[in-house]
């Protein structure tokens, strides 16, 4: 009986292949049911200077549902954003995160909206996993009002301030110093939150990174940077680019630790781990070891520096939302079914919400003038004709 | 001393009461003199007081007492957790200041000289200035990056550059350029005090100039418009502009053209960004002849700007066209001579200010 076995395994380790079981009308609904389970993590952690954290993860049928569908969404609007960047709805730059969704929801499964999360311009998942919409992502990746940034941002700039997202940066490695600061004002407010600053495999070689981490460790500031490691920076290969590609050892005196990126779970055991050594001794390193199925942008076919077949094998073997199915089917908390049905759902809402998109005007020419300045001043601004076009900063 | 000087100016005489002035400005012997260090060290003082989300963070600002002492005294009044020496790390510490300002606090980030920030420009143009408009207003950045900007005196190519006509150029950015003790004080706590980001361009050689302030200049509720230009001297027959150190030698010039029968008014912009333009094309509706007068180099500097504006909102007024006076366009040379020669002085604004008024040559009678 499903209820029985629930209860039973709640408190030991599981192997990840038991068979289905089929008696399902006496189960509790899972989107409630937070009766603990434990679950190993694909791999143990490797540690740089600290001790690791165990890989035995406690989560519970609510959690594992969560993650499902979260990722679910995150994949079908990454797939949709592609599509319409081919409609051509989406213009300039369109950095896709499908196949690294465990990196983001494992990571606010261990944290709150008070810590701080800032990152690259592969942030439309991080921004969900933020709280923010899909009307806001579709919108503001078409350069719509609705969008997140009224559609003066667009791709690379999303932002959500209410539950400390920091966006949203286009320049490579530019967001950990500004992680780092984020840290700082969070120490400095007493707030006992941390910031996760994300960064990727080929920022990981950029200077400031290594000035902002020299500062972090001086002033013991709650900085996790993690970088997530999708083994390509654009076309060069991690081997190409860094001498040493062992990015959680490169903090050097700053302890570091490699997850497995496609394992929400360990992500989240790690994350959590992060947020209490912050807390306590400053700056650490986590690195993520996830990967793209996309091309670094959607410019590159992603496929002139890497094989089809490193690609499919990716996702056979380690498919984030596979991997989180088959934790589900495994512990009998849902039918294949069911976990079919979320995906429709997840697919229809996005394809309702793209619709609703797609209806929201663009901003209107007065929009051009306003933003400039928190405070303007009344001062004037100009057109490309300032005889014709001009305006005044409110 | 105060005399009654009659001045004949082109055909008209007017009785005039002016102080006869030397090289010093003289006001009344009753205004306290302070410093520009002072002015900046007390700014930065009363606003730190007055706010505990403002924090200065740079280069041997807190125990070295900073590294032209303008933060003197600041560490010991209000300790290592808000006065932080950094590392030599422009980028990192620049961003770190930005990343703080985004969480809400008030980041004074000192830049040891300007021509160091060329390391840290891409956070001060695209994590600081651009922030707020990509955001739609989610993410404003209340931070200040402050420093010595332009010559000093034999330091060479590297550490002379003026910034002013680059940071100037950004939207996003407001760009201050004290003169005086008054502006230093009021520019600063006004700088603090905005929400956007405002890069704050100090002069090294005044900052041990003394300039005479008034009580309400002293008042720690002090405060300065930014965009708005101050007259230092008014005139009629030609407006001289200039910022930070050049309204010194504008002044200068000003007297000197004075005697030559030529009353120039001298505007100190205090702002190039916004630019005060309002002011400036006022000023030339009135002279119909404008001298722009910068340190920095002459293509595309601040001069060039505001030439352009007279042209396009008051070109029937101007009976001579604009002349700029500007740095050399050279990297600045170490030996004094040609270190002279690669700076404007004041025998060059009154060299132009002359030949905006067809006065090549020395006035040889009175009309």
């Amino acid at each position: 009986m499903a209820l029985s076995y629930l209860r039973s395994s709640s408190s030991r380790s599981v192997n990840l292949l038991k068979p289905l079981s089929s008696s399902l009308p006496l189960r509790r609904p899972i989107s409630t049911d937070t009766t603990p389970i434990t679950v190993e993590t694909s791999v143990p952690f490797t540690s740089h200077q600290c001790d690791a954290p165990s890989r035995s993860v406690e989560t519970n049928p609510k959690e594992l549902l969560t993650f499902f569908r979260d990722m679910a969404l995150m994949r079908r609007m990454e797939i949709a954003a592609d599509s319409l960047y081919k409609a051509k709805l989406i213009r300039g730059f369109c950095h896709l995160y499908d196949g690294q969704e465990a990196v983001a929801v494992g990571m606010e499964a261990a944290v709150t909206k008070k810590d701080c999360i800032i990152t690259a311009y592969r942030d439309h998942c991080t921004f969900i996993g933020r709280g923010g919409t899909l009307l806001e992502v579709f919108a503001e990746l078409m350069g719509r009002q609705a969008g997140c940034s009224k559609g003066k941002g667009g791709s690379m700039h999303f932002y959500k301030k209410d539950s400390n997202f920091y966006g949203g940066h286009g320049i490579v490695g530019a967001q950990v110093p500004l992680g780092c600061g984020l840290a700082f004002a969070q120490k400095y407010s007493k707030d006992e939150t941390v910031t996760f600053a994300l960064y990727g495999d080929g920022a990981a070689n950029q200077g400031q990174l290594f000035e902002a981490l020299n500062i972090s460790a001086l002033w013991d500031l709650p900085a996790i940077l993690v970088c997530e490691n999708n083994h390509y920076g654009m076309g060069t290969a991690e081997w190409r680019a860094a001498k040493s590609p062992a990015y959680y050892k490169r903090g050097d005196y700053v302890p570091g630790l490699k997850v497995d990126g496609m394992d929400a779970l360990a992500v989240k055991q790690a994350c959590k781990f992060a947020k209490e050594h912050a807390l306590k001794n400053g700056p650490i390193i986590l690195e993520m070891d996830t990967y793209r199925y996309h091309g670094h942008s959607m410019s590159d076919p992603g496929s002139t520096y890497r094989t089809r077949d490193e690609i499919s094998g990716v996702r056979q073997e380690r498919d984030p939302i596979e991997r989180i199915r088959k934790l589900i089917l495994s512990h009998d908390l849902a039918t294949e079914k069911e976990l079919k049905d979320i995906e429709k759902e997840v697919r229809k809402e996005v394809d309702d919400t793209i619709t609703q998109a797609k209806e929201s005007p663009m901003p209107e020419p007065s929009e051009l003038f306003t933003n400039v300045y928190a405070k303007g001043l009344g001062v004037e601004s100009f057109g490309a004709d300032r005889k014709e076009v001009r305006a005044t900063l409110p | 001393m105060l005399g009654v000087v009659r001045q004949k100016m082109l055909g008209q005489s007017l009785p005039k009461i002016r102080p006869v002035v030397s090289v010093l400005r003289s006001y009344s012997s009753a205004a306290k003199q302070m410093t520009v260090r002072d002015a900046l060290n007390s700014a930065l003082d009363e606003e730190m007081s007055a706010d505990p989300k403002v924090f200065l963070m740079g280069e041997e600002v807190g125990e070295y007492q900073g590294a032209y002492k303008i933060s003197k005294g600041l560490l010991e009044k209000y300790g290592p957790e808000r006065v932080r020496d950094t590392p030599i790390t422009e980028a990192g510490f620049a961003g770190i200041g930005v990343g703080a300002a985004y969480y809400g606090l008030k980041p004074v980030v000192e830049f040891m000289t300007f021509n160091f920030s060329m390391q840290a420009i891409d956070h001060i143009i695209n994590s600081a200035a651009k922030s707020n408009y990509m955001s739609a207003g989610q993410m404003s950045v209340p931070i200040v990056f402050r420093g010595p900007n332009g010559a000093a005196a034999g330091v060479g190519a590297q550490h002379s550059q003026c910034y002013a006509a680059w940071y100037a150029s950004c939207p996003g950015l407001k760009v201050l350029t004290p003169y005086s003790s008054e502006d230093a004080r009021g520019l600063l706590k006004a700088a603090i005090r905005d929400p956007d980001p405002v890069v704050f361009l100090e002069n090294e050689l005044l900052y041990g100039e003394s300039f005479p302030v008034s009580d309400e200049v002293l008042d720690s509720s002090f405060c300065l418009p930014i965009g708005k230009a101050k007259i230092e001297r008014v005139g009629r027959d030609v407006t001289i502009t200039a910022f930070s150190r050049m309204v010194g030698h504008a002044l200068k010039a000003a007297e000197i053209l004075e005697k030559d029968g030529i009353d120039a008014e001298v505007i100190n912009l205090r702002s190039i960004r916004p630019l005060d333009r309002s002011t400036i094309n006022a000023s030339v509706r009135k002279t119909n002849r404008l001298i722009t007068v910068e340190e920095g180099f002459p293509q595309h500097g601040v001069g060039a700007e505001i030439c352009a504006s007279v042209v396009e909102e008051s070109f029937a007024y101007l009976d001579a066209p604009v002349e700029r006076i500007a740095g050399a366009d050279i990297p600045m040379p170490y030996a004094a001579n040609l270190e002279r020669i690669a700076v404007p002085q004041v025998e060059d604004i009154v060299r132009a200010a002359k030949r905006a008024c067809y006065r090549s040559v020395p006035l040889a009678a009175a009309a």
